[in-house]
Formats: structure tokens, C-alpha cells, sequence
């Protein structure tokens, strides 16, 4: 998908180079092939199929059929996606959404690893409580936190909140997009957290501790030594979490099924495809959202490439 | 006297860590908790924390009512039989990146990376076509494979980091001792694998528990999982909350305990070796 090869060049001779023979390099072309055949396939198919059908008219509740063919329509599914009155919105609600869980779950899980990093009691515990959201499925923390915490009437929210005094909202309604973003958080917070927590217990704490001696203040002992240090593995948070959060889909199917301003780009796509059955106007926005998300894999590859060569 | 200011910084990150790993885990432990409930004590005002009739019918009732072992030997199936498939795929060609490295290697570890970013919406009905043409609608071996082929990407490079670390002098003295590419093959390098085989098949299998973008699409009724088992409680009947906390236990718990042991590899397996 990405045509990435030319400015990484060539693999640094490893120390196993010395290994290959030229029998050797054939039996590995041959060990290698059935995971490139499959992953090529996996690949292609589908991609071909997508962009022969955003150039065609495909309503299939209409009538329309491969059988019978269908009419070619050029650019006119990409230009109807793009001018239909839910694409914006759809744009803005997928920004808002991955922009906000990033910037809290990177700012939590600096916090948390920073926190986690220092000696105390139980660390093992206390890191296994924060890792295990993670591990729920996506459809149980999504229905966890629409009833149990965010009913209006049930949840826990709504109880704290009489509790106060003050009025229970109607969370996935009333503040739908920022519910979501909360809810998705909850998941990724752990993966930042775990990645962070990696990088920061290879800081040298030396350095740490000679700029205490020199009396530098705990804020910029952060700012000049530790921020830095984990810029890459900040980068990669950044990087990875984009790309599956812009493909976010159980957590708004099971709560707000894409009402109330939540549909996202992946979400209008789906009900495109699924709910309206226009295949070739979700085949056109499947293109652009390919498109968007191998915009950021560029930049994930960048970096992953780079560290192969160390 | 710094020993005591020591001592007093410990306290403190402590009670801190502790709150907010508490607060973190809170959904969980509410969940796990309200499954024990009967249905009226789980929506009671105040919430009851540990003051009511612990009850094992909600587990009863939701086996019952929706055959919850079903959806559960599906996810087994599903999640097993996609890791052990990719497993089997994924050994000979991270065997051979790492050992056998060309010019292309790297090229190529990247490009089956870029697969992995392929947006899974983007080619939902390419996908379903493909299904219904070969009538794997709704069966756990096309779900088996989808699985297998999404995270075959993330397989094969976890496998081939952990091949890299296999010290090659090893190799060489086990070749100075005359042994043959098959005894080497069986007793030198299988050996030191295992260990990272293991923990990405075990990484692998909880991804492939808790998919649920093509679990939710490509099942109905025969084939669907724990994930979808868990969406048909989006539309509640009635009480329903200690019946969808067992249910929820249910389907978290075993990945829950699987996870606790994979934290190092999930670093490893999903920052593709960029962050050690």
C-alpha cells in the first residue's frame, strides 16, 4: 500500500549476513512466500475491489447487480461523498475525537509513568490495575460505561451526582462526543501508560540526579531531560493510537450507533455500505479514509524503518 | 533524616499511585462486583459496595438465556485457530528475515507493516462479497482466517525481533561441533525460540479475543463470538444490569489473567520494536 523503499536504503549487513549461502537464500525466499502471497492478497483484493466500485453506480436495493453490470460513473461518488451535508461534520467529529484521546491519554500517561516509575509499595499491583483496560473487548468497556456508569437514571455518574445535589446528565446525549472520548481514553490510557513507562525506565538516571545536585527545579529536570528522552516513544504513541483510533467502530456502534454527533468518518462509511446499501458512494469514502490513514502510517514507517538500521 | 524524607516520598507516591490505579480499574471491579448482585440491588440508591446477598444466578441466568458457552467456544476457536495459523505462516518467514537477511528485508517487514494500517471499513464490502461468494458467512473458519491475515502482520514481526536476539555465536559453535542444518535447525535454535513464539502467540490471541470490528460484521447467529455475544445487550429488556455485568465478567476474565502476563510483549508486539 505504502511504496516506501527508496529513502530507507539498504539493510545494514547484520552480523547473520555471514550465514547466507546462495542454497540458503533460496530456501528462505521459499519460507518466505506463503506470509508475502497471503498479505499481498489480503491487500490487493479487497483495495481493487473498493476502488472498482467507488467509480460505479452499485445501489443494490435499486436494482443494480454485478450480474447485470454496473454503470460507470466516474468521479461522481467521490464528488457526492465529499459534498454530502454529513462529510464535515464527520471530518470535524473524527479530529475532535482522536485529537482528544491523544492529547489526554499522552498527558495521563506521561503523569502515570513518571508516578509509576518512583519506588513504592506495590508497583506490581498498582501497574496491573492500570494496564487491565486494555484487555477488556471493546464492546464490553463500551456497554460497561454506557449503563453502568453513564445511564442517567442507574449509573454511577448519575448517583454521585444526586449525591451532590445537582441534576444527572444524560451523558450520551448531552455530552456524546466527550462521553466517547472519555470511554476511549479509558482504553488507551493503559497502551500510552505501558509505552511511556518503557521509555522512561531506560532514562539515565545519572543525568537525573547530577541536575538535582546542580539545583535544578523538578520542572525543568523534566523539561530538558526527561521530555526529551521520551519524544520517540511519545511519537510512537502518537502514531500508533491515530491509526486505530481513526478506525474506531464498537465503541459508538454499541452506545450512540452514530447519533448525537458522533459519527465519525469510519462510522458514515459503515452506515454507507451497511445501512443505505450505496456501495459505491461508501466505496469512494472507504478510498478516503485509506487515503487519510496511510497519511499518518507514512510517518509511523518513517521511524520504525529508521530503528531497523541501529 | 533524609532517610525519613525518603521514607515520607514513598508514602506519597504510594497513596497516589494507588488512587488512581483504583479509580482506573473502577469500571472492572464495579462490573465484576454487580454481576453478584440480584438485579434490584445492582441498580439500588446508594450503590451497595459489599453489603448485599452475594448470588451466582445472574451466571446461571445468562448461560441459560443465551448460551453463553456457545459464543465462548466460538472465541476459543476463533481467537486459537487465527493465532496458530498465523503462527504457522509467520515462523518460516521471520525465520528467514532474521537469519537469512537480503536486501529486501527490510522493505518487505515494512510493507507487510503498511497492511496492518489498511482501514478495516475502507474494504467492509469487498470483504463481504468475498464471504458470500465463498459461503464463509457467518462460519468461524472465515473469521479464523480475517483474523489471521489482520494481525499476521504484527506475528511475524514480533517473531522476527525475537529471532534477531538468537546470539549467533551460538550457531557457530554448534557448527564447529559438526552439527547438521536439521540438527541445528531442531536442537540449537528451536530451543531458544520458544520462549518468544510463546509470547507472541499469547499476545495474538487476546487481539484476536477482543477484535471486533469483523466479528461484529461478518457473524449472525452460528458463528459469532464473545464481542458480538456481548453487542446483542445493547438493546436491554427490563433490568438487565447484574445480567450484562456476568455476562461482561464472562467474557473479559480469561483475557484479563492471559493479559497480566503479556505486558512486556505488548510494548514489544505493538511498537514494532521502536520502543525497548
Amino acid at each position: 500500500m505504502i511504496f516506501v523503499p527508496s529513502w530507507m536504503g539498504p539493510l545494514s549487513a547484520g552480523k547473520h549476513h555471514a550465514m547466507a549461502t546462495k542454497a540458503s537464500r533460496s530456501t528462505a525466499r521459499i519460507m518466505m512466500a506463503p506470509a508475502v502471497v497471503l498479505l499481498l492478497g489480503w491487500m490487493l483484493v479487497p483495495l481493487i475491489m473498493t476502488l472498482y466500485f467507488s467509480f460505479k453506480r452499485y445501489l443494490p436495493l435499486r436494482g443494480d447487480s454485478l450480474e447485470r453490470g454496473l454503470e460507470w460513473v466516474g468521479f461522481t461518488n467521490y464528488s457526492r461523498f465529499i459534498s454530502s451535508s454529513s462529510f464535515w461534520p464527520s471530518i470535524q467529529t473524527t479530529l475532535i475525537m482522536v485529537g482528544g484521546v491523544l492529547l489526554i491519554t499522552v498527558v495521563f500517561g506521561i503523569v502515570l509513568a513518571m508516578l509509576l516509575d518512583q519506588p513504592m509499595w506495590g508497583q506490581g499491583f498498582v501497574r496491573i490495575l492500570v494496564i487491565a483496560p486494555f484487555f477488556v473487548m471493546p464492546t464490553v468497556s463500551a456497554l460497561v460505561w454506557k449503563n453502568m456508569l453513564m445511564d442517567p437514571v442507574n449509573g454511577i455518574f448519575a448517583h454521585l451526582w444526586r449525591f451532590f445535589g445537582a441534576e444527572p446528565v444524560a451523558w450520551l446525549q448531552d455530552a456524546s462526543l466527550g462521553s466517547i472520548i472519555a470511554l476511549v481514553s479509558w482504553q488507551w490510557l493503559p497502551f500510552a501508560t505501558l509505552i511511556l513507562l518503557t521509555a522512561t525506565q531506560s532514562l539515565d538516571t545519572e543525568q537525573l540526579e547530577a541536575a538535582e545536585m546542580d539545583g535544578a527545579p523538578v520542572l525543568k529536570r523534566f523539561w530538558y531531560i526527561v521530555l526529551p528522552h521520551l519524544a520517540r516513544a511519545i511519537t510512537i504513541v502518537i502514531l500508533i493510537q491515530t491509526i486505530f483510533l481513526l478506525s474506531v467502530f464498537a465503541e459508538i456502534f454499541v452506545t450512540t450507533g452514530g447519533a448525537f454527533g458522533t459519527r465519525t468518518l469510519t462510522y458514515l462509511i459503515f452506515q454507507r455500505v451497511v445501512d443505505s446499501q450505496n456501495i459505491g458512494l461508501g466505496s469512494a469514502g472507504g478510498v478516503y479514509a485509506i487515503i487519510l490513514a496511510n497519511i499518518v502510517a507514512i510517518f509511523l514507517m518513517r521511524i520504525v524503518g529508521k530503528n531497523l538500521d541501529e | 533524616m533524609a532517610r525519613a524524607v525518603k521514607t515520607q516520598r514513598r508514602i506519597i507516591t504510594t497513596i497516589a499511585a494507588w488512587t488512581i490505579g483504583l479509580i482506573i480499574f473502577f469500571p472492572i471491579f464495579w462490573t465484576i462486583l454487580t454481576s453478584f448482585k440480584t438485579e434490584a440491588q445492582a441498580i439500588n440508591d446508594p450503590p451497595l459496595f459489599f453489603t448485599f446477598d452475594w448470588t451466582l444466578e445472574n451466571y446461571a441466568i445468562v448461560q441459560e438465556r443465551s448460551d453463553y458457552m456457545k459464543f465462548l467456544w466460538n472465541s476459543v476457536i476463533i481467537a486459537g485457530g487465527s493465532t496458530v495459523l498465523g503462527i504457522l505462516v509467520a515462523i518460516p518467514a521471520a525465520w528467514s528475515m532474521a537469519f537469512v537477511p537480503s536486501k529486501w528485508t527490510k522493505d518487505i517487514l515494512l510493507w507487510m507493516l503498511s497492511t496492518k494500517m489498511l482501514p478495516a471499513v475502507g474494504v467492509l464490502y469487498p470483504i463481504s462479497l468475498l464471504f458470500v461468494e465463498f459461503n464463509l458467512l457467518d462460519t468461524r473458519s472465515g473469521l479464523m482466517v480475517v483474523l489471521m491475515l489482520i494481525n499476521l502482520p504484527i506475528i511475524v514481526w514480533m517473531l522476527f525481533t525475537y529471532f534477531k536476539e538468537i546470539p549467533y555465536e551460538i550457531l557457530e559453535a554448534a557448527r564447529m561441533d559438526g552439527a547438521k542444518f536439521k540438527e541445528e535447525i531442531f536442537y540449537v535454535l528451536t530451543p531458544m525460540a520458544i520462549p518468544g513464539i510463546a509470547s507472541t502467540a499469547l499476545l495474538n490471541f487476546i487481539l484476536a479475543w477482543n477484535e471486533a470490528f469483523w466479528t461484529l460484521n461478518l457473524t449472525a447467529a452460528k458463528a459469532a463470538p464473545l464481542t458480538a455475544f456481548i453487542a446483542s445487550y445493547s438493546s436491554p429488556e427490563g433490568l438487565f444490569f447484574a445480567k450484562l455485568s456476568a455476562a461482561s465478567t464472562m467474557a473479559i476474565a480469561p483475557v484479563l489473567i492471559l493479559g497480566w502476563f503479556s505486558q512486556k510483549q505488548l510494548v514489544r508486539g505493538l511498537t514494532f520494536g521502536a520502543v525497548k
